[in-house]
């Protein structure tokens, strides 16, 4: 979609990251440029979570760099990278259970303390309308899909120019699944650029543009996501057809 | 937000419920003036009630003022632990240590053994410094630990920091401790600090607890505040927020250690003396069980649960024989003679088994109260939305069941006594 004049917004280059002793991610190179939605699709323990939480800075690559808008951003702490503009909804909700709906939002925007956030908040209801009718709820009271509503909500609070989504449609139902993955593509059409991890490899490639397929810790292939529709492999594999 | 909040509350309530809706919405909005009321008005109290009957007849006005002043010390360790644990989440079973590190701090000021004699109020603050630096010092490589790690390992520095009291012999004087230490200077109008005016050692303490409240509450209200209970709640998931998790918690521990400080520096100059035994394990857990009673994060039922359990622990058990014995004396006790076991209330020692009945409390406390005696709105919330669900909404319950909670960790120091 988008001409990539310049350089890509967020590359990520041969990282390398571990658990320990474990080599989760051996060699990934990827990138995403400026207004994309890209996703990242993979068996369990391919490697998407783990590249997610590395751009993030929730882990920290062994060798490779990571680079956003031009910075190396390889060792920088999360909490610096929210302020820089990466929001990342990290896998399994991880909503503040205790907190209300509303404080989970203010939250989300703890990144910026002098700013007025309430045109924030009405834009996160506008995206969720059932969060706004539990506004004073407590997280833990949400149902799943409520609950994952007001973790993309969340993230989005810190506006963020790149958002990372960790299986938004885990858990959900199918019904759900569609509404939620119509918001991720209303949410990159107002401006923010998407990097997607999914299982639900088949809705995830119908709103991305591009796509990369992980598999245990490298890139075994990537394109449009027509194309990766259309891939043989990718079919047998992650499409479910024979 | 506030406005807000109002227009969601169903219209006018009345009665009772009205004005206790009015005090709490004034207290929300005037917080500092807020406890500066309450706390003269518990000070005032706390001076008169001794005078009059039924205190007055169960010891005299002296020994209470000192017992108050004692349990001021534990309401102070109890709101600085609340900070650690009852905020941020992070178990703390050694914060002993930090009291202790507060105690010879001024043990060494003011002090035959060390030959200083600096003044009482700059110490206070000298004091709790020093237990900041420790608590920074402790925390720096521990925090990144979490749960169960975190809580043996300062289990660990609890039991370490006597330890080291007791074997740096030419430091500490070893088991001995050290005693023959100064009192506080003497005070305008209230005169000299010594065993028998136990009144000025209780007045400093309302004013210390007083501003202590006051600071807490400004962080628990801040942006801080918000922080700490972020990472209580899920620690990935506040640093994807935002939040600087490794210096937020620092924070917390530091500030709990200040606390604990402060308290250290005003229990020995009252004691008079100090000695490793004083900061055993006990301690750590009494005031882990007075934050569990008084109700995990909320800061008046912290200090008023410090307040309570140490009434009981120091005034209630101890007094207990003395009235078993009066009462039997009466004849309205009997001795009882179950097969070949001799059962005399009035003989047992009350004081001994205070362990064993602080044990059943908190057992009795977590089956029928877990929230604690005074809890924080949103932990009874929590604990209690199923109920108020009902029973029919699967979907409701099975999102409280799978909340991701420090619940499992508070528990379980009170369950395993």
């Amino acid at each position: 979609m988008t001409a990539m004049a310049a350089e890509p917004m967020l590359v990520v280059e041969n990282v390398h990251t571990y658990y320990g002793q474990i080599h989760a991610l051996q060699g990934v190179t990827l990138h995403v440029a400026k207004g994309e939605v890209v996703t990242l699709i993979g068996a369990n323990g391919a490697g998407k979570t783990t590249t997610l939480k590395t751009i993030s800075g929730l882990l920290h690559a062994r060798a490779g760099h990571v680079k956003f808008e031009g910075e190396d951003i390889t060792k920088v702490a999360p909490h610096v990278l929210v302020e820089r503009g990466i929001g990342h909804a990290p896998e399994g909700r991880r909503i503040f259970s205790r907190l209300t709906v509303l404080e989970n939002l203010q939250m989300g925007a703890f990144s910026r303390p002098k700013a007025n956030i309430a045109p924030d908040i009405e834009r996160v209801f506008a995206l969720f309308p059932r969060l706004k009718e539990r506004e004073r709820q407590l997280g833990g009271t949400l149902s799943g899909g409520e609950q994952q509503m007001l973790a993309i909500g969340r993230a989005l609070m810190s506006e963020p120019r790149m958002l990372l989504l960790d299986e938004p449609s885990l858990g959900l139902a199918p019904i759900l699944v569609a509404q939620v993955f119509e918001t991720i593509k209303e949410i990159n059409s107002q401006g923010t650029t998407v990097l997607l991890v999914e299982q639900n490899a088949l809705q995830a490639l119908s709103i991305a543009h591009r796509g990369y397929v992980l598999q245990t810790g490298e890139v075994v292939l990537s394109g449009s996501a027509d194309s990766l529709r259309q891939n043989e492999t990718v079919r047998k594999a992650y499409l479910g057809e024979d | 937000m506030t406005a807000a909040k109002a227009a969601v509350r169903p219209p006018k309530p009345t009665g009772w419920r009205a004005i206790r809706e009015r005090m709490r919405n004034y207290a929300h909005h005037h917080r500092s003036i807020t406890i500066l009321w309450t706390m003269a008005i518990a000070g005032a109290l706390l001076i008169v009630l001794p005078r009059i009957p039924p205190l007055n007849l169960i010891q005299s006005a002296n020994p209470w003022y000192d017992a108050f002043a004692n349990a001021g010390v534990y309401v102070l360790l109890a709101m600085g632990l609340n900070v650690v644990v009852g905020l941020a989440g992070l178990l703390d079973l050694g914060y002993a240590a930090f009291f202790a590190i507060g105690a010879y701090t001024y043990a060494y000021s003011n002090s035959p053994f060390s030959g200083q004699d600096l003044p009482f109020f700059p110490m206070l603050v000298v004091g709790a410094a020093v237990a900041a630096v420790f608590g920074i010092a402790l925390g720096a490589p521990t925090l990144r630990l979490r749960g169960d790690y975190l809580a043996i390992m300062t289990l660990g520095f609890g039991e370490i920091v006597p330890i080291v009291f007791v074997n740096s012999d030419p430091y500490t004087n070893g088991t001995n401790g050290i005693g023959g230490i100064y009192r506080p200077e003497a005070l305008p109008f209230f005169g000299e600090f010594s065993p028998l005016t136990s009144f000025n050692y209780m007045i400093v303490m309302i004013v210390i607890v007083t501003v202590a409240m006051m600071l807490l509450y400004r962080l628990h209200d801040s942006r801080i505040g918000r922080a700490w209970m972020a990472i209580r709640e899920d620690e990935l998931a506040a640093a994807a927020n935002g939040i600087n998790t490794v210096v937020t918690k620092l924070l917390a521990f530091a500030l709990g250690a200040t606390t604990s400080g402060f308290a250290g520096v005003f229990n020995a100059s009252k004691l008079t003396i100090v000695s490793p035994d004083q900061f055993l394990f006990a301690v750590s857990f009494t005031v882990l069980a007075m934050i569990i009673v008084g109700g995990m994060g909320n800061i008046w039922g912290v200090a008023a649960g410090g307040f309570i359990v140490f009434m009981i622990q120091a005034v209630v058990l101890k007094q207990l024989s003395g009235i078993a014995e009066t009462l039997q004396k009466a004849g309205l006790l009997p001795v009882f003679d179950i097969g070949p076991l001799h059962v005399d209330i009035a003989k047992v020692n009350f004081v001994e088994y205070q362990y064993l009945l602080f044990g059943i409390a908190l057992v009795i406390m977590m089956l029928k109260r877990p929230e604690g005696l005074f809890p924080s709105q949103v932990r009874r919330a929590e604990l209690h939305a199923a109920e108020e669900l009902g029973p029919d909404d699967p979907e409701l319950l099975g999102a409280l069941g799978d909340t991701p909670g420090n619940d499992e960790d508070m528990g379980d120091p009170a369950a395993s006594r």
